[in-house]
């Protein structure tokens, strides 16, 4: 067993992080051992990460050390009274509830990295201070490896200030490209992005209730207001929504959540009510609610209409077509909505390929040369044949107990099995009229005569 | 003075309005390729703002009848209007409907997982005027939801097709033509082997307000041709020695 984290007490006393806990033990007798949890730390940070966007809203967890958090904060502090009070406000919140902090506000991430785990004379470095901040530190500071750090070490490298003039093409060769990137981020001459551990939502709009609601009629008035806020200002901005998260906040702290989804961005305040007016019924209000909250999660960019000079019958893309597939995925399900493409391809059962967008295009054009029948079964069912001779179609089949007399037909139509996706034999379809005139599809599998097994199945009815 | 029969047509096309039928003037651009079955239509014309029945009980028939529906949904869709088929256990092969001069790609296919869920799709479609048609698969329907359907229809114009696949019993519905089509044998382009043309008997059992009636038609790749009724030779005799293509 390693220890992973220690207290500043067992610190203190020489229980080090890296050491041996028997080791530990033998050091400082009455230290106590708990186990550790893999990935307690992240989930913790997470948490702490998430109650920070009360402060900034993008939060970042610090993937170099996992042992901090990185906040964009512009434009935040002035709601504080200034970046003192500010960060004043956060560290002394979070000592409150018993955490050990340090923080700074820098122009870089890498700076603010470097001033918060080993500044000591301010923790707000001035707008382009951070060249001057960073000279005294140690090379710690610029988030390097060991390796890089214990080279640094060797070459009597103690503080930035040491190796921050030497030409660039000299650092690069002794300690890597890393190394370079590192410094330039603190400095900010190179981008740092941060990846937000919740993504702020462009569209969103809340509605704090009076009264708790509960009745149909008073979330209907709630969404339509929600509705009538937020769609001037998608409409302004040329965006609509493709999916939208209604969450309602109940009296007994639970969260009601219904979802709806277009297939065409929509800003549209009478659409969107239809679809959320479906899912009315999933809501379960409790004792009631106390506050709704609109997200767009997915928002897109709506295609503005184009004036029609003359009035033609609208195609796919029409407007109610699509706010008529909206309700439909919104009642039933968006699985149940099918288009077919045609597909290169000659197996049967292949030959179509299934898409569900409504603005997908064929790549290729629809095959006509070979009769294709107009029901088609989903597995072919075997029948019992009688044919005259091999190779030959069939003169009598019986399928469902019901003998057909073939009396016209046409093929073979030999389709080959496509070897690299299954192993089996190759079809020979033919189309077969029986005495009655109903038309089928029917194939032999395998060669005549073969020593594997051939067999008749029916594949099909022609109109 | 009118006279009796003047005020006989008066009244007839007063009650076609009361039920409905919005008045059009038999013209050739209404005409919709299916020659004399047009005839049979209350003014000439096939109805478009109605709902059609097709009842089958054999797959035979059913493809039969999806056949006779494609050939009517390619002059309702030629203007580029998409059309929707609903259905709960499709056995529609999409790839066929091409050769009945329709883009399968403008068809959205809706597959339920109930007759309710069905129901409630194709009364939403019907109210959709951007389709052309609708075209539902359906087992079971009773008068009143017929009748809702019905009064979607008046209100947007969109066509629409009940087929009742297991059509063992007639449900009561108030349809406007009640259609049941069957395969009859297909005749080959002379001297030529194999099979012809789809070729259907098209019984128009039951319209409202028109004449029902018999017909055979064929599908002749590019629109229907009427057949006319001739005594039917025994054709096994002679096509038995030209019987592979």
């Amino acid at each position: 067993m390693i220890i992973t984290a220690s207290s500043p007490l067992a610190a203190a006393a020489g229980a080090q992080r890296g050491m041996r806990a028997a080791d530990a033990k033998a050091i400082c007798a009455g230290l106590e051992v708990l186990d550790d949890k893999p990935g307690r730390a992240k989930k913790l940070l997470q948490g702490l990460g998430e109650w920070c966007i009360r402060y900034a809203p993008i939060v970042a967890i610090d993937e170099f050390g996992m042992d901090g958090l990185l906040m964009e904060v512009s434009g935040c502090p002035h709601l504080w009274g200034g970046e003192r009070p500010y960060l004043k406000d956060i560290v002394s919140r979070l000592k409150s509830k018993g955490y050990t902090v340090r923080a700074a506000i820098a122009d870089t991430p890498g700076a603010a990295w470097a001033i918060s785990r080993y500044g000591t004379i301010t923790p707000i470095i001035e707008v382009n201070g951070q060249a001057e901040a960073l000279l005294p530190l140690p090379p710690e500071a610029l988030r390097l490896d060991e390796i890089v750090l214990a080279r640094l070490r060797k070459l009597g490298f103690y503080q930035i200030r040491s190796f921050f003039n030497m030409p660039r093409s000299v650092l690069r060769r002794r300690f890597g490209e890393e190394f370079l990137l590192r410094l330039a981020q603190a400095l900010g001459t190179e981008a740092e992005a941060l990846l937000p551990i919740q993504v702020p939502v462009a569209f969103q709009q809340r509605l704090p209730c009076m009264e708790p609601i509960r009745t149909r009629t008073a979330i209907e008035i709630a969404i339509t207001k929600l509705l009538e806020s937020l769609c001037p200002s998608m409409q302004a901005e040329g965006k609509g929504l493709r999916k939208g998260v209604l969450t309602g906040y109940r009296l007994d702290g639970k969260l009601v959540q219904v979802s709806i989804g277009t297939n065409a961005a929509s800003h549209s305040v009478s659409h969107l009510f239809k679809l959320f007016q479906l899912k009315i019924d999933q809501i379960r209000p409790g004792l009631g609610i106390e506050l709704f909250i609109l997200e767009v999660t997915k928002p897109g960019d709506v295609e503005l209409p184009q004036e029609t000079i003359w009035t033609e019958k609208p195609g796919l893309d029409d407007n109610s077509v699509i706010r008529l597939l909206d309700r439909v995925a919104g009642k039933v399900g968006a699985e149940v909505i099918r288009r077919y493409l045609p597909a290169t391809r000659y197996w049967p059962e292949r030959s179509v390929s299934n898409t569900t967008s409504i603005t997908a295009k064929k790549d290729t054009e629809w095959r006509m040369d070979m009769p294709r029948p107009t029901e088609l079964l989903a597995t072919p069912a075997p029948i019992e044949v009688m044919a005259l001779i091999p190779d030959h179609p069939p003169r009598f089949f019986r399928y469902n107990g019901v003998q057909h007399q073939v009396v016209k037909a046409d093929g073979p139509e030999r389709i080959e099995r496509e070897w690299w996706l299954d192993e089996g034999e190759h079809r020979d379809y033919y189309q077969v009229e029986d005495d009655k005139g109903r038309r089928y599809w029917l194939f032999r599998s395998g060669h005549y005569g073969s020593e594997k097994q051939f067999k008749w199945f029916i594949h099909g009815f022609f109109a | 003075m009118e006279s009796e029969s003047e005020l006989i047509a008066k009244l007839q096309q007063d009650i076609l309005l009361w039920q409905g039928f919005k008045p059009v003037s038999a013209s050739k651009a209404e005409r919709i390729g299916l020659g004399a079955i047009e005839d049979a239509f209350p003014g000439g014309v096939f109805p478009k703002r109605a709902i059609h029945e097709f009842i089958s009980v054999f797959p035979e028939d059913a493809a039969a009848s999806d056949g006779f529906i494609a050939g009517i949904l390619s002059s309702l869709m030629q203007d580029g209007a998409a059309c929707a088929w609903i259905s709960t256990k499709r056995r529609l092969f999409p790839a066929s409907l091409r050769s009945f001069n329709v883009e399968p790609e403008r068809i959205i296919f809706m597959d339920a997982k109930s007759e309710k869920d069905a129901l409630w799709i194709m009364e939403e479609a019907l109210r959709c005027q951007g389709l052309a048609a609708v075209v539902a698969e359906l087992d079971t329907l009773s008068l009143i939801e017929s009748r809702r359907l019905q009064l979607a229809v008046e209100e947007s114009g969109v066509t629409g097709f009940i087929l009742r696949k297991s059509a063992g019993k007639t449900a009561t519905t108030i349809a406007t033509a009640r259609w049941q089509i069957s395969p009859i044998a297909s005749v080959a382009e002379q001297g030529m082997p194999g099979l012809g043309f789809p070729r259907w008997n098209v019984n128009l059992l039951k319209v409202r307000n028109g004449i029902p009636g018999n017909w055979i038609l064929e599908w002749a790749g590019e629109g229907f041709l009427e057949i006319k009724r001739v005594l039917q030779s025994d054709g096994w005799k002679e096509e038995q020695n030209r019987q592979i293509g």
